[in-house]
């Protein structure tokens, strides 16, 4: 007996029954597809935020004020900025004295942050403003597409000067150059110095381009006065010199804070630090968490229709137990049988597979084409679900061979 | 070539032991024409199993050819249907999916034989039995006869040693019958080995040897004369 016989065997009888077959493998072809579906849907998510993430600045360590909440603060919290920032506990002088005390620092960024209606020649466009020192555009690896940012003097005499986004260029004045244009900011005129060169959206759609920077003494007084009493501001920016001291620096920050806000040991800070790199693998985790889920109800459609080949399976035994008695009379053995069966429901298992796989690829592309969502098929997408779906077929395909090959050809061939 | 000993088959039946064979002893040499009757219960289908390799007796010995068919196990078993035995049914048992010509080549594909090789053998096997011109007719587009006539061929496969058939006529009009009849005479004259269960006595009539069973015993040995 040649194996590939009984694979013969096997394919004719499928090919014998193409509807049956066809609605026998639906159950793995959903199960399969769903499974790639998903998975692409995940990955694509947390190569996103990663980007997105690596995108805020590289070695940079938040620091918000406020205490750090049990459980869900950590990565979430620092992740959606300013929800952080209800507490007023950091200042300036914080700032400036990290700048001065914690070694290896590149840049220390003190921001306040506001949303504000800007009005220029005639238009008028609702964005986002933050205060800043010119430190930030190192802090947040930002570049000028043309103009300068304010200086630290501009920034302290509070000159009225802003560096716009891309959008809020295109916006307010189409394809003219915005350098030296006015823009009244609720009420106060501001120049317009820079504009920043375009880092596009963010995986959760925000623009970042839509943006305006202002001196930050001027923004705080003028703009968000209500929000940031005195020399409050909402965040700081500290970014380390590596990769490597970025957790000395996270350390030595906090400990800084700790003596300036005069905090006694054992009690609990009045700001929190979260630094790329954790909030990086918080919200990977929650990411694979949420694509492991997925997966999972994925797979129990997979599951389900292994039960489903099993079925169809043990009616095919039933409907051919004739055959299988003849089989054993001209000299098939039990084995033969039972692995003539058993590649039967593999087969359909696996070509159920295929036509998942080739229909989740596609599902996942079309939905990166259409939707905004962010898709990456993994590369083992097709070796796991085609050897998944020959597994299925194994598994479920065992119980109705092995009854197959325990018949006695006698009854088998008496049977109508 | 058969040396069967106080062969018995008992089956459960209920809380009831029931003999289907009660201690047969028989021989059959290589070459002969015999037919088993007998009334239906009286143990002739179960002798053929037995000697078919379908079944394993309860008790006593059965020799083929000197080997201990009783011992076997199921792959020896499997074995030694697919080389030494040609079956032949009432009911044909064709493969309904398959062509006549793939019907004939099954056994000798469980034998393991290349496929030029089993569809060059099937062919002049099917010509043999007069189906040369429809060989790639489906069962359900063969009459009864030409089914059982393919059902011969596809017996004759492996070239076996005994040709077992189980009321071969059972399904088939008079003038068929006859033709089928004479096949296995035909081939029967040609050295092969032919036992035939039957109760027709028409059909046991052709035979030059018949056995008769009652109640799961041999009742009655009767030869032809040689002629």
């Amino acid at each position: 007996m040649r194996p590939i016989e009984l694979l013969r065997f096997a394919t004719g009888a499928i090919i014998a029954h193409p509807m049956r077959s066809a609605l026998t493998s639906l159950g793995v072809v959903i199960g399969v597809a769903a499974v790639v579906m998903m998975t692409s849907i995940g990955l694509g998510a947390q190569q996103r935020v990663t980007s997105t993430i690596a995108g805020l600045g590289s070695n940079l360590i938040i620091v918000s004020p406020g205490a750090s909440r049990a459980g869900g603060g950590g990565g979430g919290g620092g992740f959606v900025m300013g929800a952080a920032g209800s507490g007023q506990t950091l200042t300036d002088s914080d700032a400036e004295t990290i700048a001065k005390q914690v070694e290896g620092v590149v840049a220390v960024a003190p921001v306040v942050r506001g949303q504000v209606q800007l009005i220029a020649d005639g238009a008028n466009w609702n964005t986002r403003i933050e205060g800043v020192t010119p430190d930030y555009l190192v802090a947040r690896d930002l570049t000028l597409a043309s103009g300068r940012m304010f200086d630290e003097r501009e920034a302290r005499q509070g000159k009225k000067a802003i560096v716009i986004g891309q959008t809020v260029a295109t916006e307010l004045w189409g394809d003219l150059d915005p350098i030296g244009r006015r823009v009244r900011v609720r009420g106060v005129p501001f120049e317009v110095i820079g504009v920043l060169a375009s880092k596009g959206q963010s995986s959760f759609g925000q623009d970042q381009d839509d943006v305006v920077l202002g001196p930050l003494g001027a923004v705080r007084s003028r703009i968000v006065g209500r929000r940031a009493r005195g020399t409050t501001v909402q965040t700081i920016y500290v970014k380390a010199a590596d990769a490597d001291s970025l957790d000395r620096v996270q350390e030595d920050t906090t400990n800084l804070l700790r003596d300036l806000h005069r905090i006694r040991p054992g009690d609990s800070d009045d700001f929190q630090t979260q630094n790329m790199a954790s909030i990086l693998q918080a919200s990977q985790a929650a990411v694979a968490t949420f694509t492991i889920l997925l997966a999972a109800v994925a797979a129990v459609s997979l599951l389900v229709g292994g039960v489903g080949i099993m079925n169809i399976m043990l009616v095919a035994v039933t409907e051919r137990t004739r055959e299988i008695g003849l089989r054993m009379a001209v000299g098939a053995k039990r084995t033969d049988i039972l692995i003539q069966f058993a590649l039967e429901s593999i087969t359909l298992s696996l070509a159920g597979g295929l036509i998942g796989l080739t229909i989740g690829v596609l599902g996942a592309v079309a939905i990166a084409k259409l939707g905004s969502w962010p898709v990456a098929i993994p590369a083992w997408a097709g070796p796991v679900s085609l050897g998944f779906s020959s597994l299925v077929g194994l598994v479920f395909g065992a119980y109705p061979s092995w009854r197959a090959a325990r018949l006695d050809p006698i009854e088998a061939l008496r049977r109508e | 070539m058969i040396e069967i000993t106080d062969l018995r088959k008992l089956y459960v039946m209920g809380e009831e032991e029931v003999a289907a064979l009660a201690g047969v002893t028989l021989s059959i040499g290589r070459g002969e024409n015999v037919a088993v009757i007998g009334p239906s219960g009286s143990g002739k289908s179960s002798l053929m199993n037995i000697l078919g390799g379908l079944d394993r007796p309860s008790s006593g010995a059965y020799r083929f050819d000197g080997e201990d068919v009783g011992g076997f196990t199921d792959d020896e078993l499997a074995a030694f249907r697919r080389q030494r035995i040609g079956f032949v049914f009432q009911s044909f048992q064709l493969l309904p999916r398959l062509t006549a010509l793939q019907n004939v080549e099954l056994p000798m594909i469980y034998a393991g034989l290349p496929p030029r090789d089993r569809r060059d053998r099937a062919a002049a096997l099917l010509d043999r039995v007069g189906l040369g011109t429809r060989m790639g007719h489906k069962p359900t587009q063969l009459s009864g006869g030409q089914q059982q006539r393919v059902a011969i061929a596809r017996s004759l496969a492996n070239s076996p040693d005994l040709l077992l058939a189980d009321e071969p006529t059972g399904a088939l009009d008079t003038h068929t019958g006859q033709e089928v009849l004479a096949l296995f005479r035909q081939l029967n004259s040609e050295g092969l080995t032919l036992i035939i269960v039957t109760h027709d006595l028409d059909v046991a009539a052709a035979a030059r040897r018949r056995i008769s069973f009652r109640d799961g015993l041999v009742v009655e040995d009767e030869r032809e004369a040689a002629a």
